[in-house]
């Protein structure tokens, strides 16, 4: 999922200094589940901002709060109706792709970032995340025992550790995990080593962050004259 | 009940703190009237926005009072509770309201005496604080504590509500 955590209200506080009616739109969707910006979080968010901007003396501003499904999809927007409309500003708690899918969706109306995103993760533990993927655009896990060395290794090495990993521990930061200790670890536990043994190779960074927005389409499931934009 | 009293409402749990306050009133102690009690299957239902809300509409303080640590009917209600009052705790600092309006107790629903004990604390402390600056006046503010209890109540009756309306 995409882990995210919420900016502080000072922040949120000052971005939204200019308006008058702003809407504070939650995500039922990832940022849910990692405790960030749905509908709970959402509603906390709108009495701290109400609260702070009445001793701020700016009382006449109006703060609504409402959560959607999902944020990232704009079919799920539709719930909004025409509420986002009747604001001068929004105040998005999705990921970075929801506060975009909303300011597509509502070209007139300023739209804000609530939630600063992370990293697409898992729950390592109650209240814990930690990052997992990178998104590279070219997964080659499988030549690593499952464990990713792009996203999990300080220095993003493909072909051993270096000299910083102690015990287990990585030299960057006390208690991170040296991923090529993993990788070494789990490789044995499941007879994988001597895929160990041949070098890496150089990884293909082009379908990575560079380059402008990527893009994934699947023309069989594209509807004739809705397909995407050239 | 004077203009410039505080006013406090105290989440408590139906096991203990609630019942506490039950043996108060049985016991005929005297306790500041300006507590308004809710009750609670337990502290672990208590959520942060619960304790936001109630600052929003004006009150002076918030009691949690739940059980005694290790005695939680749901095991560890009362630790979560802790927690989440905690972050309320961070979340009014960020805004400029004094932390210590609200705070977290743990008593045995046999402790009577603790509880009006409790709210003499509270109330003296919330007096020497001062009220607080997001008050409204007294009738607004009674009729707020009374839509957040009825609020509260509909919650914890498990009635819905369309999260998709602002």
């Amino acid at each position: 999922m995409i882990v995210a955590n919420r900016k502080n209200i000072r922040e949120i506080r000052d971005m939204i200094k200019d308006h008058k009616r702003v809407l504070l739109v939650g995500c039922g969707t990832c940022v849910t589940v990692c405790l960030a910006g749905g509908e709970r979080e959402t509603g906390i968010l709108g009495s701290a901002l109400r609260m702070a901007l009445k001793l701020d003396d700016r009382e006449g501003v109006v703060v609504d709060e409402c959560t959607i499904e999902r944020q990232c999809d704009d079919a799920f927007i539709d719930a909004l109706g025409s509420h986002g409309a009747e604001y001068d500003a929004i105040c998005s708690f999705g990921c970075g792709a929801g506060v975009q899918a909303l300011a597509e969706r509502f070209p007139k109306t300023a739209v804000y970032p609530g939630l600063n995103t992370q990293f697409m993760g898992i729950l390592e533990a109650q209240g814990v995340w930690t990052e997992k993927c990178s998104g590279c655009g070219n997964c080659r896990l499988g030549e690593f025992a499952g464990i990713c060395p792009i996203t999990r290794c300080s220095k993003r090495l493909f072909n051993g550790p270096c000299g910083g990993s102690r015990d287990g521990e990585c030299e960057v930061r006390e208690g991170l995990d040296c991923a090529w200790q993993l990788i070494y670890d789990r490789a044995r536990e499941i007879g994988m080593l001597d895929k160990l043994e041949s070098i890496a190779t150089p990884h293909d960074w082009s379908s990575g962050l560079d380059g402008g927005t990527r893009k994934v389409v699947r023309e069989d499931q594209c509807i004739a004259g809705l397909g995407p934009k050239a | 009940m004077a203009e410039n009293e505080p006013l406090i409402i105290a989440f408590c749990c139906h096991y203990c703190a609630y019942a506490a306050a039950d043996l108060a009133g049985s016991m005929r102690l005297q306790y500041p009237t300006n507590v308004r009690v809710l009750k609670l299957p337990c502290t672990g239902k208590l959520e942060v926005n619960y304790l936001l809300t109630a600052f929003e509409r004006g009150v002076d303080g918030v009691i949690v009072a739940g059980c005694l640590e290790g005695g939680c009917h749901f095991l560890e209600g009362n630790l979560r509770a802790r927690r989440r009052v905690e972050r309320a705790r961070e979340i009014l600092g960020e805004i400029g309201l004094e932390p210590e309006r609200v705070e977290m107790f743990n008593l045995s629903s046999a402790e009577g005496p603790r509880f009006a004990q409790i709210v003499t604390e509270m109330s003296t402390r919330l007096t020497k604080l001062g009220p607080s600056p997001l008050r409204p006046e007294r009738t607004t503010l009674e009729e707020g504590v009374r839509e957040l209890t009825l609020q509260a109540e509909a919650n914890l009756s498990g009635e819905k509500h369309d999260r998709c309306q602002p």
